[in-house]
This record gives C-alpha cells, sequence and structure tokens, in this order.
C-alpha cells in the first residue's frame, strides 16, 4: 500500500489505492466497521467483503442493520432474531464461511437490561413507559446497541473461536460519527445534571438543591402533568444500579474499536454532502487513533471511452441535431458529455478529500446499472472492490 | 396552476441520498411566486439549507433567504414581483425555551430547565419530544397566532422533514407522547397538531430515485402515513437520467451509423470512441429500462407523480432555480 499521494492525469490529487484483498487476507484484522452517512450503500460495502473474505478462507459473520429486503432474503437473514445464521451457497473451496445477522435493536438492550438487574427489577424497568421510549427511539440507541452487539460477538467469538473475522455494518444515520458518539452520549446522558437531581430525593436530603429543585418539579408538573413525573423519577431510580455496567460495556467495546485487531472503512457516494461526512468521520479516526483501513467511494460515473472532451462531444452534437433533430447518435454525444462531466465534477471532489487527507488509501466502485440483491452481485462488488485498489 | 391550492404545509421527506433537502429548497422557491411569502424550515441541524444558498449558518430565527421564482406569465415590473423565501433553523432546545416563554410564561424557571439539563434530557430521552418541539414550531409557523408578536405570515411553509423511514412517526406526535402524556397541556398541544397535520392543508411529499429500494421505501411510507390518516402528497422522482433516447433506438443504433454520423459532424471516428459511445449506448438502455420498471411502481402508487432530472455539474443556486421551474410547470407549487 503506497502512502505516497500520487498526481492523476487530470491534474487532480488522487489519493493512494486501498488494497481490499491484502485488508481481507490479514489475520491480525479481527473486526471491520464500515461507517459513513445515509444512502451511500453502506450495507452493500458491508456485506461484499464479508463475503469476498469468506471465499478467501475466512470464518466471518456480518452484522447488518437494515439491508434491503430481498438482500436480506438472498443472505437468508429476513427475520430478526438477534442471532447469527450460516449464509448457504458461500463457496467452501477455501475453508471459510460466512453467518450474517440483521440487528434487533429493542431485543439487544432487553437483554442487556436483564443480564445486568434481578428480574424483578428487569421487569419493572421493561414496562416502564420511559424505558420504552429509550429503548425504541433515543437518538442513538440502534448505534450503541450495534456496538453491544458487537461487544458481545466479539467476547463470544474469542471464548468460542467461532469467527476470526466480524464485518460491521452502522445504523443508517445522517451522520457517521453518531456510531461513535453513541456510548459517550449514553454515559453524558446518564450522568447528566437532571438524572442527578432525579436521583437526589432517593438518595439523600433533596433540600440541599433548594429553591431550584422545586423550582423544576413544578415548572416539570406544570408542562407535563404530576403522573409523568413520577414515572420518570421511577424510571431514573430504576436505571441507575442497571446502567453502571452498561456504561462500562461501552467503554470496553468503544477500547475495542482503537485496538489494532479493528479496521474501519469510511465509505461514501461522490456527493458533497457524503464526502463531507467522511472526511469529519476520518479526522475524528485519528483524534481517537483509531484504526482507519480508508475510503470506499461508491457509485461512482464510470468514465467514458475515448479521448473526446465534454464540450467537443456537445459542439459535435449540436452541429449532428442542426441537420437531423432526430439523430440518435447527437444523444449519444449529450450522453457522453454528461458522463464526462460527472467524471470531472466527481474527481474533483475526490481530489478535494484526497488534498486534506493524503493518507487515506480509496477505493473507487463504479455504479452499477441494478441493485445488488443476491450474492452474485455481492461478488461482483466484492471484485470492483478489490479491482479498484489494483 | 398549482395541484395543491389549499396546501398551506409541504412537508418533504425521503429516503436518504435521494436529494429531499435539494426538492425541498426547489419547492419553496417555486412557491414563492407573486408576491407570496414562503418559509423553508429544517430540522435535523445540519445546515443544509445554508450550504444550498451558500449563506452563514442559520440561526433560530426566520432569515431572509432569497427571492422567489418570478411567474413567467407576468410582465417585468408589474406591481408585487415575486415573493419572498424566508428560512429557519429548527432546534428542539430553542424551540422548548421559546415555548416555555409564550406559552407558560416561565422566565426564571425556563432557564433553570435548561440549568439543570432537563432540556438535553427530555430532547435525548424520547425522540418523541424532541419531535413534539420540533413539529411544535413548524405548526406555530404555518398557524400564526397573537402570541407570537409581529411574526411575518406565511402563504407556505415547507419542511425539510427527517428521512422517509422516520417520517410517520415525526409527524404523528400525538401517537409518539401517547405512552409519556396522557392528560395535561401538552397532550392538548399536541391533539391541535394532529388536527392540522391531518388536514388538507397539510401534504406529505416523498422524493425518491428510480431505484429498487428508494421506491420500495416510498411505497412503505406511504402505506404507513395512510395508516395513521396523514396526507400524502405527492411522489418527487430526482434525478432521472435524459429521456431524449428510445430505448429502442439506443439498442438499435450500430456502430456504422455512429461512425459515419461522427465524420458528418467533422470528427475522426476512431475506434475506441465508437466502441464507448455503443457500449454507453446499451448501459444507458438498460438503466433506462430498469427505471421504467421502477416509474412504472410508482406511477401505480395512486398519487400525483413529478419528475426531475439529474444534473450532470450538480446542484448550485442557479440549478435550484431551474428545478423550481420545472416544479411550477408540473403543478407541485
Amino acid at each position: 500500500m503506497s502512502t505516497r499521494t500520487r498526481v492523476g492525469p487530470t491534474g487532480l490529487t488522487t489519493a493512494p489505492a486501498l488494497d481490499v484483498d491484502r485488508l481481507l487476507d490479514d489475520r491480525s484484522v479481527g473486526i471491520i466497521v464500515c461507517c459513513g452517512s445515509g444512502g451511500v450503500g453502506k450495507t452493500t460495502t458491508a456485506a461484499a467483503p464479508a463475503l469476498r473474505a469468506a471465499e478467501r478462507g475466512r470464518t466471518v459473520v456480518v452484522l447488518t442493520i437494515d439491508p434491503a429486503r430481498r438482500l436480506a432474503q438472498s443472505m437468508g437473514i429476513e427475520s430478526l432474531d438477534n442471532t447469527p445464521r450460516p449464509v448457504t451457497d458461500v463457496d467452501p473451496a477455501a475453508g471459510g464461511s460466512l453467518d450474517a445477522m440483521m440487528l434487533d435493536m429493542k431485543r439487544t438492550f432487553d437483554e442487556v437490561v436483564e443480564s445486568q438487574a434481578s428480574p424483578e427489577k428487569a421487569q419493572q424497568i421493561l414496562e416502564n413507559p420511559f424505558y420504552i421510549a429509550l429503548s425504541s427511539s433515543f437518538a442513538g440507541t440502534q448505534e450503541y446497541m450495534a456496538m453491544e452487539k458487537l461487544g458481545q460477538i466479539h467476547a463470544d467469538a474469542r471464548r468460542d473461536g467461532t469467527y476470526d473475522l466480524i464485518v460491521v455494518d452502522t445504523p443508517p444515520s445522517r451522520s457517521a460519527l453518531d456510531f461513535l458518539d453513541a456510548p459517550e452520549r449514553l454515559s453524558s446522558f446518564l450522568d447528566g445534571r437532571f438524572i442527578k437531581l432525579m436521583l437526589a430525593p432517593a438518595k439523600g436530603p433533596a433540600k440541599l438543591l433548594g429553591a431550584g429543585f422545586s423550582l423544576i418539579t413544578n415548572a416539570l408538573t406544570k408542562v407535563l402533568g404530576a403522573q409523568v413525573l413520577r414515572d420518570l423519577q421511577t424510571f431514573v431510580t430504576a436505571i441507575d444500579t442497571v446502567f453502571g455496567g452498561f456504561r462500562q460495556r461501552a467503554m470496553r467495546t468503544y477500547a475495542l474499536l482503537q485496538a489494532d485487531g479493528t479496521a474501519f472503512l469510511v465509505v461514501a457516494a461522490p456527493e458533497p454532502d457524503a464526502l463531507r461526512e467522511a472526511a469529519y468521520f476520518v479526522e475524528r479516526l485519528s483524534e481517537d487513533a483509531m484504526p482507519l483501513a480508508g475510503l470506499v467511494v461508491n457509485r461512482a460515473s464510470a468514465p467514458p471511452s475515448g479521448d473526446l472532451s465534454a464540450d467537443e462531444a456537445m459542439a459535435a452534437g449540436q452541429r449532428l441535431r442542426a441537420k437531423d433533430p432526430a439523430s440518435v447518435t447527437a444523444g449519444l454525444l449529450r450522453l457522453h458529455a454528461d458522463q464526462s462531466r460527472s467524471v470531472e465534477r466527481e474527481a474533483r471532489l475526490r481530489a478535494g478529500f484526497a488534498k486534506a487527507h493524503p493518507q487515506v488509501p480509496t477505493a473507487v466502485v463504479p455504479a452499477l446499472a441494478a441493485d445488488v440483491h443476491d450474492l452474485s452481485g455481492l461478488r461482483r462488488i466484492g471484485a470492483l472492490l478489490a479491482d479498484s485498489g489494483a | 396552476m398549482s395541484d395543491w391550492p389549499k396546501v398551506r404545509l409541504h412537508v418533504v421527506t425521503g429516503k436518504g441520498g435521494t436529494g429531499k433537502s435539494t426538492v425541498a429548497a426547489a419547492l419553496a422557491l417555486a412557491l414563492a411566486g407573486h408576491g407570496k411569502n414562503v418559509l423553508l424550515c429544517e430540522v435535523e441541524g445540519r445546515q443544509g439549507i445554508a450550504r444550498m444558498f451558500d449563506v452563514d449558518p442559520l440561526p433560530y430565527a426566520e432569515r431572509r433567504l432569497a427571492t422567489g421564482l418570478p411567474e413567467r406569465d407576468r410582465a417585468q415590473g408589474s406591481a408585487g414581483g415575486p415573493g419572498l423565501v424566508h428560512a429557519l433553523h429548527i432546534d428542539a432546545e430553542s424551540a422548548l425555551l421559546e415555548y416555555l416563554a409564550m406559552y407558560y410564561k416561565l422566565g426564571r424557571a425556563g432557564r433553570a430547565l435548561d440549568k439543570f439539563g432537563v432540556i438535553e434530557f427530555a430532547t435525548t430521552i424520547a425522540p418523541g419530544v424532541r419531535d413534539v418541539l420540533l413539529t411544535g414550531k413548524v405548526f406555530e409557523a404555518v398557524q400564526r397566532n397573537s402570541r407570537n408578536k409581529g411574526a411575518i405570515q406565511y402563504d407556505a411553509v415547507v419542511l425539510d422533514a427527517p428521512p422517509t423511514g422516520r417520517i410517520t412517526q415525526f409527524l404523528n406526535v400525538s401517537n409518539e407522547l401517547a405512552g409519556l402524556a396522557k392528560v395535561g397541556p401538552i397532550k392538548s398541544q399536541s391533539d391541535t397538531m394532529m388536527t392540522l397535520f391531518r388536514s388538507p392543508r397539510t401534504a406529505v411529499h416523498l422524493v425518491t430515485v428510480l431505484e429498487e429500494m428508494p421506491v420500495q421505501e416510498t411505497a412503505d411510507g406511504i402505506s404507513e402515513l395512510r395508516a395513521v390518516d396523514l396526507p400524502v402528497g405527492g411522489v418527487i422522482v430526482n434525478l432521472v437520467r435524459p429521456q431524449e433516447l428510445s430505448p429502442k433506438d439506443l439498442t438499435a443504433v450500430e456502430a456504422g451509423t455512429i461512425a459515419s454520423d461522427l465524420a458528418a459532424a467533422g470528427m475522426t471516428p476512431d475506434d475506441d470512441l465508437v466502441d464507448g459511445l455503443l457500449t454507453a449506448a446499451r448501459d444507458h438502455a438498460e438503466r433506462r429500462d430498469l427505471e421504467n420498471t421502477q416509474r412504472a411502481l410508482v406511477n401505480d402508487l395512486g398519487v400525483p407523480v413529478y419528475e426531475l432530472p439529474r444534473l450532470p455539474q450538480g446542484v448550485d443556486l442557479g440549478a435550484l432555480y431551474d428545478l423550481a421551474s420545472r416544479l411550477r410547470e408540473q403543478g407541485l407549487a
């Protein structure tokens, strides 16, 4: 893997190439995390290398979040049961295998509560309306639970030798950073002043808090009603004991992500927003000393063949159209021009990224005409990924 | 003539990557025709409006953003001229403080709530609470009352909303709160909001591209919206490939024809170029075929469909006005 920045034929900076096969064959890499903003093909970019690694001899499990229905069906994971299932039709010639599972967020959360609290207490928590809100829609629950599940699978795999590579897809969020921020967000939520305030009457003399406390409870009662406040207080008291363990687990998993056996693949589309998110993410990884394997740019426009420029193609097309308004060749020249312009625009966007982050190896995967919904489609993407780095 | 003359609140949703924010911005420009005032709101903290219009990051305050798309059939300089688009970046914390100030006169207590992290708590624990605060501000902008003194009255409000997968939950606020607040002022307030969101004055438009997953998600989104009586607007098909060539022509065209046409246009038709154009033709035909399969599914959804082209150079301010005029021509605005 060269780390020197190259200057491409267009005079724009191009990034060093990402060698995907070398990453997949590296036995010291036990976890690959695919991150990126929504709508960039993250799920496919997790599933395709997972399949490729399996067919190159590794024992792989892929943890997906929200795959397209047909892709999930073809991998045999359309039911949400939080357990990895073997994917059939994986080529076993190299001695590898692939399991897949789809994350059930609420169930993962419930399981953690059940493992941390006594049965009665767990029951009390699981039924509380605030817990239900928290576990089904806390901003970051999905991210947090993906991390929790990763920690569990990793611990199991280490103990039982079940898998030697775990590939994780991250939840479809606006920002790729949400995944990394989830444990911190949950911790700061649980350490928040308000939780402390709500716990205070249970733990010690509330009068220490004085006027502030009654001011707040009065205001809350006025806005929310007294019942809500009581539910809330029960909830906060109940979770306090459970979540100490929770926080520790989150921190352990976070440390796991910083370890050498982990590699992050940042996924983007050649669009300004997606690349900006990717850039934030790359910066964050380096701040937190997390191991970045590279950037995957999906859905790239394929460069048209021939060295005809967009302007020349447009001009020639216009000359043809003047003679024959229905000329098919004129239409093709226009397509050629559009395509060249898209390619130029994307190259400029990637160059901008490479300029700011010259050390990040990059793979560019051309857009396929059809959606990927079966193993052969995943194989094709896997091959394109590997080729783009060669 | 607009297909949606009664609609005051246009909610624009769509799967990630389909260009929903672009469509929301173009729709706002299109609606701000002759003398009309339009408010474009964003709620996801991404400052996408500021980037699209190349202005400084937006605060929690209505800012004048751009002039609307002029109406072509009106003579230049006739009275009025195009309307104005204002923009508002809504965040839950500011919305709650404003709400408390407006309805409860909670001056000191409101600040105490903030200081003790109550607002952070409330907006973190349950996006339900967050959503109610965000939609509550949108509601206020649509249905201005005397509490907000001196505020602009808008003819239309466009909301750049959360993605399709979350939109029903986002708008169905009274349901989201049902488990948490069964009685009390918040409950009655969210009921009033639902009355607006379910009325013909609201339309939820869905942005998609002609690919399998986004189309499937759009269909799912429409059934979810209908299941809770939220009014479905139109489907905006974005990023459509050029349509000039018919798939039949594309598959029938031969290398010989292309070569002689290129020569006729004064070019040297080398094999590389001819082959490239031919491959591009077949490839384009395949993609168009797939698009048509998806388009048929979209047309079967039983809602008005609008189409916007893929712009090879990307979307800049000029392109937004271009897209706005296409939306107006097709009757979305």
